[in-house]
């Protein structure tokens, strides 16, 4: 067997034969226990990834592992038992009338029973600070209300994988933070495998490793530390990198050096302090 | 437009046990040509605000009025379509307002509904295609075979095509990639200064209030929490803290610096490029100072 959690073996993919592939040629593992995260300009292919790691669609060319299983029309309701998915629109998730019935439904498919069901719907909603709203209809929420539900669904289910497609984007700047901590919390007492695919350049920087899509191919595979120093680079294919990375690749060219590359503003603050003193 | 709310409420599902009241005697006023931001925790009641501006919803209690229209509870507003082809809104959601068959005629529905002819149509789709940057190519595909960003975009060149005369832009770059953000916030700042628009931009980014806005007004839980230019605003830390929210990050590195070292810095809409260049001038000073 195998101890990567998800492989791509030169993977092809795309929607229809008229149309230009949307994955060409992809190739990446992502061990137990990793956090990756995804980026890229719209339409790079990120979501794609997503759905072929979810057998939501196949693969036009390699094949794909999830937990050393091959993902085909046969083995997809094994893979989906492993994986739980929050996707760029919570609403096209919902199927419960209430937040509970909602959160309730990844439990029932995967035969939780009744009493252990209850403890962690009520868990999970208390996670995502949404205890209060467990009897309201899920498409009568806030926009921000709505993804915390659906996280709530898959924290849960406690799946080998959670992937996260642009999941907390219309969270206020402390929810995002606090959810993304409850998350990684999650994955570090389960041994969870987490995918995150952001627009948010400072939801990268915990993550182990970087995966960079541009025009359905890998243009980078990296740490964020050693991704904040390809400035140029980035912003060529639509990316960029946080404000504290700016300032200090800033500050270098203007020769005031730092010794390495921070990565928040603590580290930034340090460095500078370092040089003071130095000097 | 002017825009004033007058002491509105707003309550969702009313006698029933969900009765939940989102909006609570919120009172302010924007004049015609003003970009005003409006922030908050979620759930604090932008999106429910928003949706007044175009007459989707009407306030339970107060009164509204955008120009000439008036918006008030168990009263039916006159030309409500005139109030909203002069309206235009962005939704949270995209999908929220995409759904003809093809990418063309769901960015040409708004203007039609309006009864602008098919030959302006077709000059307009070109523009706001390239507005948001979107190629012509899509055109005859399907709105929901699209990426995420994609899906953005089309909903956004959409009410742009209406030509409205007030913006209203919730959360808009939600989706986008960080070269979008820019882009595309430029294009509505551009377009806003260009034809003398009144623009409402929801966003949970401190950091494009600051930069783009005149006036900021701050919810929590249903009421008006703050407001004033983002210069008085967003130095209160402990105050924004208290409501979920923080300081734009160049001002929160500003503050930190200051403490950290004991010197003066202070925000004054500098670039990074020319902050780089103050804490470079402080530093080497303090250590001319000192040696
Ligand atoms: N259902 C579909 N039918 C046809 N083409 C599609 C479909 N979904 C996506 N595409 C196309 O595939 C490409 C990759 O889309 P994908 O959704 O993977 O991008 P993404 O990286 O997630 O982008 P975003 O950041 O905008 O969410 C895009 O060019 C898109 O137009
Ligand atoms: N259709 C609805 N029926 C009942 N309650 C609703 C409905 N829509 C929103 N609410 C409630 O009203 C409150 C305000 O919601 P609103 O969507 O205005 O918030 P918001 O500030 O836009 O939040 P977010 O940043 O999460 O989008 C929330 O508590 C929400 O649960
Ligand atoms: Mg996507
Ligand atoms: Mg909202």
């Amino acid at each position: 067997m195998n101890s990567d959690q998800v492989e791509f073996r030169n993977v092809s993919f795309r929607y229809n034969d008229e149309q230009p592939w949307v994955l060409n040629n992809v190739s990446f593992s992502i061990k137990s226990d990793e956090w990756v995260a995804i980026i890229g300009h719209n339409g790079s292919g990120k979501s794609t990834i997503a759905k072929l790691i979810n057998g939501l669609i196949f693969p036009d060319q390699g094949e794909i592992f999830v937990n050393g299983i091959k993902v085909t029309a046969d083995t997809v309701w094994d893979v989906r038992k492993q994986v739980g998915m929050v996707f760029q629109n919570p609403d096209n998730q919902f199927v419960g009338t209430t937040v509970k019935d909602d959160v309730a439904f990844g439990l029932e498919n995967r035969g939780v029973e009744r009493s252990e069901m209850i403890k962690r719907i009520n868990a999970s909603l208390a996670a995502v600070r949404m205890s209060d709203y467990i009897m309201h209809e899920p498409h009568r929420l806030s926009g921000g209300q709505k993804q915390r539900v659906a996280i709530a669904g898959v924290l849960a289910v406690q799946p080998h994988l959670i992937i996260l497609d642009e999941a907390t984007a219309m969270l206020d700047p402390k929810g995002r933070t606090e959810i993304l901590t409850t998350v990684y919390d999650v994955k570090q007492n389960h041994q969870l495998n987490l995918i995150t695919i952001t627009h948010d350049l400072n939801e990268i920087i915990h993550a182990d490793r970087v995966i960079v899509m541009n025009n359905g191919e890998i243009w980078t595979e990296t740490s964020p530390r050693a991704l904040f120093m390809e400035e140029e680079g980035l912003r060529e294919i639509g990316l960029d990198i946080p404000f504290i990375a700016k300032l200090a690749n800033e500050l270098n060219k203007q020769s005031l050096t730092l010794t390495k590359q921070p990565i928040n503003q603590k580290e930034l603050l340090d460095e500078l302090w370092t040089f003071h003193l130095n000097k | 437009m002017d825009i004033s709310f007058k002491q509105v409420s707003y309550i969702y599902q009313p006698n029933s046990p969900f009765e939940h009241q989102a909006l609570k005697e919120i009172d302010f006023s924007i004049k015609s040509g003003t970009f005003v931001a409006i922030v908050g925790h979620t759930g604090s009641g932008k999106s429910t605000l928003i949706q007044h501006l175009n007459g989707l919803i009407r306030p339970t209690k107060g009164e509204i009025n955008i120009g000439d229209f008036t918006l008030k509870a168990n009263e039916k507003t006159a030309n409500i379509k005139d109030l909203r082809r002069q309206v235009g809104v962005v939704f949270q959601y995209p999908e929220h307002q995409l759904f003809e068959e093809t990418i063309e005629k769901d960015i040409g529905f708004g203007p039609k509904n309006f009864g602008v002819s098919d030959e302006e149509i077709k000059q307009r789709i070109p523009q706001v295609l390239e507005a948001v940057n979107l190629s012509p190519e899509l055109l005859s595909r399907s709105p929901f075979d699209l990426s995420g960003g994609q899906m953005r975009r089309v909903a956004i060149a959409g009410v742009l095509a209406m030509e409205p005369r007030v913006l209203v832009l919730d959360e808009p770059t939600a989706g986008l990639d960080p070269k979008g953000q820019q882009e595309i916030m430029d294009m509505f700042k551009e377009l806003h200064t260009r034809k003398q628009l009144t623009t409402i931009l929801v966003t949970h980014s401190m950091e494009d209030a600051l930069k783009y806005a005149d006036y900021v007004i701050i919810l929590d839980h249903g009421q008006k929490y703050m407001e004033g230019t983002p210069a008085e605003v967003f130095v209160q830390k402990e105050a924004l803290q208290r409501v979920q929210l923080d300081m734009p990050e160049i001002i929160q590195f500003i503050q930190s610096f200051e403490q950290r070292f004991g010197l003066t810095l202070r925000y004054k809409g500098q670039s990074i490029e020319g902050l780089a260049q103050e804490i470079n001038q402080l530093l080497k000073e303090e250590v001319r100072a000192d040696g």
